[in-house]
């Protein structure tokens, strides 16, 4: 596929990873890597793992067993190793995580000032620069509760953009949205994309993966079922279990 | 009509009914919704009727605002005896301190009052300068004035001899600005994922909000001493205030974790994934919100904390209450009138510096609520 570079390590490579909570096995055996330049989309039913799986890349969870590289570099736990791949790993989501004490420019310019040590201004020029990307540029003075949810979600894809990662992660960013703000977020993402970014999305929406993923990956019970481009995977699921689970999101 | 409907012409805005606003409204709304509030309000409208008039007749009309001696006093003994506050008043302030280094009390109080209002102030200029002079450059001072500097000509002043109105506002001061600090710590090392931190942590909140204040004050005076080498004995008015200090933070402790623990998990994930790490996840993000959270609590506590300065009395400093007590000794200005007077006149000073306190922190609740809501 055109744009994906197979000649450097991949963006985000998991090797035989396992994930425990407690005696639940949460995460089982989970292999596949994703190329720099990729849109990868997991779905699956609620409790499958993959918010879970999504959080390991960053460390908000950590993997028990196996191996997780990001753009070539093992996830350990040093703190080394978790800060230089946090540096290049973006996170939305689900229920946006604004600060609510500061602005939106200060949300966007709270970590390039403390974690990258940018001058004030340039960091605000970069975050300017972003929320206009994502079409709110004039909402920078205001708080986080005075924005829309839709609004709050794309402050949140410029706060993470502002670290200027490789990689964006995305955990369900539509889910908590009123019907009528899924379209403006999923905008902002499909611009993203367009530009080249590393993506890997947990989603519902199909119609995003669609148009977006190059590749779509089925979880079921901690594993995974199924990986496929999105035209065979949405016409022709092999699998058992994705054809149920296509079957009941896909018949409204 | 059927089932169906397609508005037309747009429903207009009408203004709300009369009868819930101006003061009648007010008046019906509030003080005679029902007859149960209706009879509390005559109720009580009697009460003030039959109690105001008399108390205010003593304090004012029937009072004696001047007087040489206690012999006016005692002949009136239907008001209170102001004349005894005036005539004791430089001594509520100062007590044993030398007359003749006086204004150098006064200038501390009024150094460190102005810097508070520069730093309470919302809109004051230049709140970095504020603080460090105030938490820098106030303590020096405040030092060299009070306990005097041969050096500079100040004649030293031991702590057993400052006392009254000044004992009570350092002593309270002391307290706050070390006791909030200290209370963060400790709220942060109680949620700590180091087991010997959080251990530590729970051990002394626990400890200390099992044991009474005075044993905590009887513990510094009397048992401090014991346990360090004789030059190094903390003085006499320095052990009530680290007991005053380290009793507060354990309270605050519990306060701040309250408002550490209402954070949603994912502030801390949002923090996290931005790679702030923990100090700097705790000072611009998590702390800002935990504290203002908890204002009402951490303002309780230091309301609390202002009249446990009270207690130093049990361990010999003489606060302005105290100084109120040796007042009432002097043979001069004995009469039925000078209790009443004397400790009415306490209940008003503790009163308003109390209720100063709630009201400018109730304002500030206001104030950083209202940037965040619609």
């Amino acid at each position: 596929m055109s744009g994906l570079d197979d000649s450097a390590p991949p963006a985000i490579d998991f090797v035989d990873v396992h994930k425990w909570f407690g005696a639940f096995h949460a995460l089982k055996n989970i292999n596949f890597s994703i190329r720099r330049g990729e849109r990868v989309v997991v779905c699956g039913p609620s409790g499958s793992g993959k918010s879970t799986l999504i959080r390991c890349v960053n460390r908000l969870e950590e993997h028990e067993r196996g191996v997780i590289r990001v753009n070539g570099y093992e996830l350990t736990n040093t703190s080394r190793s978790v800060d230089h791949i946090r540096r290049d790993v973006g996170m939305v989501f689900q229920s946006f995580n604004l600060f609510p004490h500061l602005t939106v420019l200060e949300n966007c310019t709270l970590a390039p000032i403390w974690v990258k040590r940018l001058p004030k201004a340039e960091a605000e020029a970069t975050a300017m620069k972003l929320l206009t990307r994502v079409r709110i540029p004039e909402q920078a003075h205001k708080y986080p509760a005075q924005l829309s949810g839709g609004q709050q979600q794309r402050v949140a894809i410029a706060r993470a953009l502002c670290m200027g990662p490789s990689i964006m992660l995305f955990d369900e960013p539509t889910s908590a949205l009123d019907p009528e703000m899924v379209r403006e977020v999923l905008d902002a993402m499909t611009e993203l994309a367009r530009e080249g970014m590393t993506m890997m999305v947990v989603t519902h929406e199909m119609g995003f993966a669609r148009e977006i993923a190059d590749r779509v990956v089925f979880m079921d019970s901690g594993e995974i079922v199924e990986i496929n481009a999105p035209g065979p995977f949405f016409s022709a699921p092999k699998h058992e279990r994705t054809k149920a689970f296509l079957s009941q999101i896909l018949r409204h | 009509m059927s089932v169906a409907f397609v508005r037309t012409a747009p429903e207009a805005d009408l203004a709300p009914p009369t009868i819930s606003r101006g003061v009648v409204g007010w008046v019906r709304e509030n003080l005679f919704s029902s007859w149960a509030s209706a009879a509390t309000t005559l109720l009580l409208l009697a009460l003030g009727a039959w109690l105001l008039p008399p108390l205010v007749a003593w304090a004012t009309v029937n009072a004696v605002w001047s007087a040489p001696d206690g012999a006016l006093c005692r002949s009136h003994q239907d008001g209170a005896c102001w004349a005894f506050i005036a005539q004791k008043w430089e001594y509520l302030r100062y007590a044993s301190y030398p007359e003749g280094a006086h204004w150098r009390v006064d200038v501390t109080e009024f150094v460190g009052l102005a810097l508070i209002v520069w730093l309470l102030w919302p809109r004051a200029p230049r709140k970095g300068l504020g603080s460090a002079l105030f938490f820098l450059a106030f303590p020096i001072m405040a030092f060299v004035l009070l306990r005097g500097l041969p050096i500079l000509g100040l004649e030293a002043v031991e702590t057993q001899d400052w006392g009254g109105l000044l004992v009570s506002l350092l002593a309270a001061l002391v307290g706050i600005v070390f006791s909030l600090p200290l209370g963060v710590l400790l709220a942060l090392g109680r949620r700590s994922t180091m087991p010997a931190v959080k251990a530590a942590c729970i051990t002394y909140i626990e400890a200390v909000r099992g044991v009474p204040f005075i044993t905590v004050l009887y513990m510094a005076n009397n048992l401090l001493p014991l346990f360090v080498p004789d030059q190094w004995t903390p003085d006499r008015f320095l052990r009530p205030l680290v007991g005053t200090a380290l009793f507060s933070a354990a309270y605050l402790a519990e306060e701040v974790r309250g408002g550490l623990q209402a954070l949603p998990r994912g502030q801390y994930e949002a923090a996290t994934a931005l790679d702030l790490r923990y100090w700097r996840m705790m000072g611009f993000v998590i702390l800002p919100q935990a504290l203002t959270l908890t204002i009402p609590g951490i303002v309780n506590n230091f309301i609390g904390l202002f009249k446990d300065t009270t207690l130093v009395a049990i361990v010999g400093m003489v606060d302005f209450l105290g100084a109120m007590d040796n007042a009432f000794k002097d043979p001069n200005w004995s009469g039925p009138t000078i209790l009443a007077t004397g400790y009415g006149f306490a209940g008003i000073f503790y009163y308003i510096v109390c209720a100063a306190m709630a009201r400018y922190a109730r304002n500030m609740e206001r104030r950083l609520a209202a940037g965040r809501t619609r």
